[in-house]
């Protein structure tokens, strides 16, 4: 049994079956959870089958969350896709979408899996969904690959942590990066050494990310980090598809975000006390959220 | 913690913690009061104090009240079915010493009388932790099958209990008693492997001096 405290072992022994990392984690989680595979993929394709219809969801023009903060950017973004002019192409311009889109459900109170986190659900289903779309990756394809996400968040989640309060926003967007990274690869076929190597090179670029959410509310920046979380994700999946290595291996990269989790003051981890939280702007809005609270 | 804990849980959001967390203190609450209840009141307090209303975590309790679970499309609504089935609620925000940052206090009343008190915290993930019932010192988590067994304090009420699981096979991962004086009501909380079954919980509400049994199920 696998004890997710490895990610290098955990490529080894996947090359040395030759299988993908999902593979090796989905029969490692049979095992453990005392059921079958079959069971685990039944299980997953319900979460995917989730993540669409959240993606569906959020991507509206009149969704608004809770506080009124927030909603309607995914729409924006849809129609900007559907004219067909983005800078960044077809498959990020609706990366993004659906990232946002996610995550915008999610701020409406609506359902979503938490992958990682609430905060960070769209940067997955951003990255699987676009996929599946654009690249007709198949529907099991896309299971594996959410499985092989899952198996790298449970080794950050042991080795480091997956929350904004303990770890800041590098916990949560920087994790669910390094997943979808991971599942990216997966899904392109690279070997299990590549996906690593996306990971780490996603997590890399989110080292330090605070965590500062406006009101305390799971709104801004939040949402729009899953847009970015999702196109660093697909930076590193290329760069990865391409060869290009991670200079410092991913389990390192884990440990070296947990040591920068565990430096961060109080006030940059989901206190709402300092970062985007305490600029004039944020403490205005917060004011007023919280003064149409009190006349309702 | 298994691959479902890290692509899930399935939850309405925006918050594991403030929405989902919430949602199943509220749930437990009614569990263990085991009745339809008609009248609730809720102190929030800590950070479920300050963001509840951004959160959605008054109607994340409520809907928990209900019988919702945390992925329950109707979760939003929560307030407006309370109001259609009848449901009496008040919600305030406290001050509590020493406690965990995301802290319910929930009170619930049955229409025969009946009354549970619940203090539970979310730790993060949509976890949670029931700190107090009734008034006594508790800790569980739900994350296992669990036993909530009120009791007179009185001798082989334990033993009972015990062999009666036994009898049954099932193995008691973890035991706590608390009580508040000798010889009042005590209650001991024990969290089992495997799933109790009707049978063993009907034998287990027929032993003397058991006053209560309320079985949660690790899935939930
Ligand atoms: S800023 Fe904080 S609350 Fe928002 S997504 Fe990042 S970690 Fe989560």
């Amino acid at each position: 049994m696998l004890d997710y405290m490895n990610l290098c072992r955990m490529a080894q022994l996947a090359r040395e079956r030759s299988i993908s990392l999902g593979a090796l984690v989905l029969a490692d989680q049979a095992e453990q959870m005392e059921t079958t595979e079959e069971k685990i993929l039944e299980t997953m394709d319900r979460q995917l089958t989730v993540m669409e219809q959240s993606a569906e969801k959020g991507c509206s023009a009149t969704i608004r969350s809770m506080s009124g903060l927030t909603g309607g950017d995914a729409w924006k973004m849809y129609e900007r896709a559907c004219r067909g002019v983005s800078i960044c192409g077809d498959f990020c311009v609706n990366a993004i979408t659906t990232a946002l889109a996610v995550a915008e459900c999610n701020a409406a109170m609506g359902r979503i899996v938490a992958s990682p986190t609430a905060g960070s659900c769209g940067i997955l289903p951003g990255a699987v969904l676009t996929m599946m779309r654009k690249k007709k990756i198949e529907r099991k394809t896309a299971i594996m690959a959410l499985i092989c996400a899952g198996g790298i968040g449970m080794v950050i989640a042991n080795k480091a942590s997956l929350s904004g309060a303990a770890g800041g926003c590098q916990a949560e967007c920087g994790s669910a990066s390094a997943m979808a990274a991971a599942a990216l690869v997966e899904m392109a076929g690279g070997t299990p050494q590549m996906a690593l190597d996306a990971a780490a090179m996603a997590l890399k670029n989110q080292m330090g990310l605070v965590c500062d959410p406006v009101a305390g509310l799971v709104e801004v920046p939040c949402i729009k980090r899953n847009a970015a979380g999702v196109m660093i994700a697909i930076t590193a999946a290329d760069m990865a598809l391409a060869g290009i290595q991670s200079v410092i291996p991913v389990d390192e990269v884990i440990e070296a975000m947990r040591d920068v989790g565990e430096a961060m003051p109080c006030a940059l981890r989901e206190t709402a006390q300092g970062g985007i939280a305490a600029t004039p702007t944020a403490r205005e809005l917060t004011r007023k959220i919280f003064e149409k609270g009190e006349n309702k | 913690m298994n691959i479902f804990d890290i692509i899930g849980p399935v939850m309405i959001g925006p918050s594991s913690s403030h929405t989902a967390g919430a949602a199943r203190i509220g749930y437990v609450a009614r569990k263990i009061l085991a009745k339809e209840p008609v009248r609730a009141e809720i102190d929030l307090a800590g950070s479920f104090a300050e963001t509840y209303r951004g959160h959605g975590t008054d109607r994340a309790i409520i809907a928990g009240i209900l019988g919702m679970k945390p992925d329950h499309e109707d979760l939003p609504r929560s307030l407006e079915i309370a109001r259609e089935k009848g449901l009496q609620y008040r919600i305030e925000t406290v001050r509590l010493p020493k406690c965990h940052p995301n802290t319910a206090v929930i009170r619930l009343w049955a229409e025969d009388g009946d009354m549970t008190e619940v203090e539970g915290a979310s730790v993060g993930g949509g976890n949670i932790l029931i700190t107090r019932l009734n008034g006594l010192e508790s800790a569980f988590t739900g994350q296992c099958n669990t036993l909530i067994i009120p009791h007179r304090d009185t001798y082989g009420v334990i033993a009972g209990v015990a062999q009666a699981l036994a009898a049954f096979r099932i193995n008691i991962g973890n035991f706590r008693l608390t009580r508040q004086a000798k010889g009042n009501t005590a209650i001991m909380t024990l969290e089992v492997d495997g799933d109790v079954s009707r049978e063993l919980l009907m034998l287990l509400r027929a032993l003397p001096n058991v006053l209560h049994v309320v079985y949660l199920h690790a899935n939930e």
